[in-house]
């Protein structure tokens, strides 16, 4: 299982000039496998090791994940910049160490949010966020909480 | 009971008696610095999240570093998006080509003992050098912040390391930072405050504590703490208060892990492709032949970095087919090691010399390396693909070895 | 023997005939061989496909990464690399970060009477040293490399008598902008241009290196001065000899004469996007800048950093440009840092690069963007040199740059405060 997948392979800084997110999304995980992007479909997971978005604060990264259609990434760890960008972005991650030992790439996994991750048959549980970061995703990500500071939502 | 570096800087910030790591809490933001990557995306979150002024326009710094010079057809719209913002909120902290960010923010003096900082920027861990609560964040997180001044934290535990005794000849402050971080593991401070302590850090340089701070994300860390004392004070340009003299961690608080290093144990060591934390002696790979030198970036481009480069490459030339380059980290560093014949004694050597900026460690110009290619340099990341292809290979050392090693052609320990 | 001009008699040299004359093809030896970074790779793959590669003389040969240092991408680092390795294996005289190829080539090896070609169109800039300095393709480049020969047709030669001496804020740069508005972009095609006259020792050598490497923006094929004391200085403090020093014969036949005195040149700027879209610099006053840029192999030397650094002493670069100063060379970086005129710069709030062609070549260090404007010492002001495809280049003075660098919009030195 990989593991210290940084922001930088997530999406290289070369790229990060182009316009939009959906322009960067064909290159996302160049550095590492430049055929991934396009093999990526809309509700895949990402299963990873420890450290998953280490590195720089590109946000990017967490809005490129989401804009392949990644529904949630499951992770040993997690980076703490890249952790609070995904929140900020309503990009769900998930802390799991067990699940990495028994997966296999084009596995199908179920996540049930709030409740646990099945895969093979075997549930595995999920640690619930502290309530501060539940009220930012309910809220549809950090724009859209400080849009209703604002009274604008 | 007594309390962490952080936990006292918290707790302060908030009003409180103390505060216990893993509770959040949301602080009062001291100082926010946004680089030119980033300002069009926090100018647009900012307008969408319904802002319409600044918390605070001279809490706001804004540093144009990866893109200068700009090398990409789009780069001028990122100083025209930020010029455009800066003007319209009546920003005037704006450094459009004086160095790179993490600099600037000690050496312009926007950054003080006790201060939180947050910064669009991993590497925003480096303000610790001075005694300041710093971390990176990301552009939505930034334009929030600009609007209401505030953040919240979950307090962080502590990772005591204490250095104490006398560095070896040809050591520095990056081969213990490379040292540690290859000891804890690239997440081995993940959402962890470092801590550093003992008369090791406390006879360093702030410039050289900046290094360790700088690279502190490296092993994950949320934020570096280092003491505030005289040097600070110093660099600072300050006396120092009571309150900050008091930024120490207290003989009963409560540290998550305690690390203790002699000096004398220090080798000159390397960051070998492509994890930082894949840490090797220098005397290990002695004699592969390298490209390229790089000596620049927040990590070690400061004035004495320079000066211990020079040292060794005084009356020497870089060896055939091999390129050194040297990227001051500020224009006032570049101007003083002008001043004091730094600069010469590195050009004479044969050395590229580019304006301040974030150069070659960014991966978007100043040097950037194909298929096969060998570079050592002196900045705090070493990822597949940074500098060029993923089949460049990146070993991360001090300014002393990287001289070294220009001078040789290959990986090389200072004769 | 019929008069010959100093054209002529360089490719009668280096055909070893006694006499050419315009619109002869000779078969010559080749001096000197320059390349530089832009169609080496071109010339490396065609060189593996010939059936016998070999190289002539490898003394010949000089190579120069200048553009794009250091490296912007993979891309132009893996040519970077190729011409590296390629120059490593053969024990090609090499340079890379030194500066850009015409002023290594100026400082290091021209000799008066040399015929050289050049991978590079503004070879024609060895006149100033009395040789005939012509860019070439790279077919024609690899062709002399592996035979040391080449064709050449013998020129017509425009002759330029210069008398008098440049006003006071007037320099080489304004005069032969000036000149090429007045013959066009092409009113020397093919031709050589040679410049002679009282008034060429009033001229410095960074003067005449200026005025030789723009030739080729009115088409010229090559430039040439004749050598003085002034070059013979600037040859010896390079510990170079002449190889032969030509001067036109009496009687030698010109396509036209001009007669140019140099007192009535006034400070020019060449506006969007052609060289020879030349007006009186008053004329551009009022232009909103983005970018200046002080350097290229026209205006990079001491010199023009001296000029540029008289006007910025004491003074602030607009905070709204971007002023890039990139000295032509390593050894006119290291001379500018000993007259302290990079703290000058430095001061002002300039951007200081290393030796190299820099955004005068456009594609790397200072590139502008969409509906911007630069001011620049560089050598062209094509659409889109510098940039995007929709942006400005005006051509100008380093005193004009300069000046322009401080006020945001385009002005002479004189009209600041």
């Amino acid at each position: 299982m990989v593991y210290d997948i940084d922001t930088n392979i997530i999406i290289t800084t070369e790229y990060l000039e182009l316009k939009t997110i959906q322009d960067m999304t064909p290159f996302a995980f160049s550095p590492l496998r430049p055929e991934l992007a396009a093999q990526i479909q809309p509700g895949d997971i990402i299963v990873a090791g420890k450290n998953f978005g280490c590195g720089s604060s590109r946000e990017q990264a967490p809005e490129i994940i989401k804009a392949l259609g990644i529904r949630c990434v499951i992770a040993k760890s997690f980076a703490r910049i890249f952790f609070r960008n995904s929140i900020n972005n309503g990009l769900l991650l998930i802390e799991n160490s067990d699940l990495q030992a028994a997966v296999q790439e084009g596995d199908t996994v179920t996540v049930t949010v709030n409740q646990d991750i099945e895969h093979a048959g075997k549930h595995y549980a999920i640690t619930s966020l502290p309530q501060n970061l539940v009220d930012i995703i309910s809220a549809g990500g950090l724009v859209k909480a400080m849009r209703k500071l604002n009274g604008l939502e | 009971m007594g309390a962490t570096i952080i936990e006292k800087i918290i707790a302060r910030n908030i009003g409180a008696e103390s505060v216990k790591p893993g509770q959040i809490v949301t602080v009062n933001v001291d100082r926010v610095m946004i680089h030119d990557i980033f300002i069009p995306f926090v100018a647009d979150k900012f307008e969408e999240m319904g802002f319409t002024k600044l918390w605070d326009p001279d809490k706001v710094v804004l540093i144009y570093d990866h893109l200068v010079p700009a090398s990409q057809l789009d780069d001028a719209r990122h100083f025209k998006r930020g010029n455009e913002f800066a003007a319209k909120y009546g920003m005037k902290n704006v450094h459009r080509s004086d160095g790179i960010c993490h600099q600037l923010m000690t050496e312009a003096g926007y950054v003080k003992p006790g201060n939180i900082v947050f910064g669009t920027d991993s590497h925003t861990t480096t303000y610790g050098c001075v005694g300041a609560f710093s971390s990176g964040i990301g552009y939505t997180e930034m334009a929030s912040i600009l609007g209401t001044g505030t953040m919240w934290v979950r307090v962080p535990e502590t990772i005591r390391v204490n250095i104490s005794g006398k560095l070896p000849d040809n050591v520095t402050s990056k081969d213990i930072i490379l040292t540690l971080i290859g000891d804890l593991g690239a997440d081995g401070a993940t959402y962890k405050a470092l801590e550093f302590a003992g008369d090791t850090v406390e006879n360093m340089t702030v410039a050289s504590r900046m290094t360790m701070a700088n690279m502190a994300i490296e092993g994950g860390a949320k934020c570096a703490l280092f003491t505030p004392d005289e040097k600070t004070a110093e660099y600072c340009e300050i006396t120092l208060t009571e309150a900050e003299t008091s930024l120490v961690g207290d003989a009963d608080a409560e540290y998550c892990q305690v690390i203790n290093y002699k000096a004398e144990d220090f080798v000159p060591v390397l960051a070998c492709p492509s994890q930082v934390d894949n840490i090797k002696p220098v005397k290990e790979l002695a004699g592969t032949p390298i490209d390229q030198v790089f000596i620049g970036s927040c990590t070690n481009g400061r004035l004495e970095d320079l000066m211990a480069a020079a040292e060794i490459l005084k009356d020497k030339k870089v060896a055939p087919f091999v390129k050194l380059i040297v990227t001051p980290a500020s224009r006032k560093i570049y101007r003083e090691a002008a001043a004091n014949g730094t600069i010469e004694i590195l050009s004479k050597a044969g050395a590229i010399i580019t304006h301040p900026g974030c150069g070659l460690c960014c991966g978007r110009t100043g040097g950037i390396l194909t298929d096969g290619e060998r570079v050592v340099a002196t900045n705090n990341r070493n990822f597949l693909g940074r500098m060029g292809t993923s089949k460049v290979e990146i070993f991360l050392a001090s300014p002393k070895t990287a001289a070294a090693c220009a001078v040789s052609g290959n990986i090389a320990e200072v004769e | 023997m019929k008069p010959m001009t100093i054209a002529d008699k360089i490719i009668a040299a280096a055909a070893g005939v006694d006499h050419v004359q315009a619109g002869d093809i000779n078969t010559v030896e080749v001096d000197k061989l320059l390349i530089n970074y832009g169609t080496t790779h071109l010339t490396i793959d065609m060189y593996h496909k010939l059936k016998n590669p070999r190289i002539a003389d490898v003394s010949k040969l000089v190579w120069v990464v200048d553009h794009n240092v250091p490296c912007d991408s993979p891309k132009t680092a893996a040519s970077h690399k190729k011409m590296r390795d390629f120059a490593k294996a053969h024990g090609i005289t090499f340079y890379e970060g030194a500066g850009v190829c015409h002023q290594v080539m100026m400082e290091n090896h021209v000799r008066p009477g040399e015929l050289i070609f050049g991978a590079d169109s503004h070879t024609c800039a060895y006149g100033a040293l009395g040789a005939f300095g012509t860019g070439v393709g790279c077919t024609d480049y690899l062709y002399a490399m592996v035979t040391g020969k080449s064709w050449v047709l013998v020129p017509e030669t425009l002759r330029f008598n210069l008398t008098g001496r440049l006003p006071e804020g007037v320099y080489a740069r304004d005069l032969i902008l000036t000149i090429i508005g007045q013959i066009s972009a092409n009113g020397a095609n093919y031709m050589a241009m040679e410049f002679g006259g009282e008034g060429l020792a009033t001229l410095t050598m960074a003067d005449r290196i200026a005025i030789c490497n723009l030739c080729v923006e009115a088409g010229a094929k090559t430039a040439l001065m004749e050598v003085d004391q002034v070059a013979l200085d600037y040859l010896a403090e390079h510990g170079r000899t002449p190889k032969h020093i030509f001067k036109s014969d009496e009687g030698a036949k010109y396509a036209q004469v001009y007669d140019i005195d140099l007192s009535t040149i006034q400070p020019i700027v060449a506006k969007p996007h052609f060289v020879d879209n030349v007006v009186p610099a008053a004329e551009c006053t009022g232009v909103k800048i983005d970018e200046a840029f002080i350097g290229s192999c026209n205006n990079g030397r001491i010199e023009d950093l001296r000029v540029a650094a008289a006007v910025l002493k004491g003074r602030k670069v607009h905070p709204l440009v971007r002023l890039l100063v990139v000295p032509a060379s390593q050894t006119v970086y290291q001379q500018a840092l000993q007259e302290g005129l990079m703290e000058i710069f430095m001061e002002a709030g300039a951007i200081v690069m290393n030796a190299n062609c820099s955004v005068c070549w456009g594609s790397c260090q200072g590139v502008i963007g969409e509906g911007e404007t630069l001011i620049s010492t560089g050598t062209r002001n094509f659409k889109g040199r510098a940039g995007h495809p929709n942006s400005f280049v005006y051509l100008a003075s380093a005193a004009t740059v300069a000046a322009s660098a401080v006020k945001g919009e385009i002005v002479t030195a004189d009209m600041l405060d």
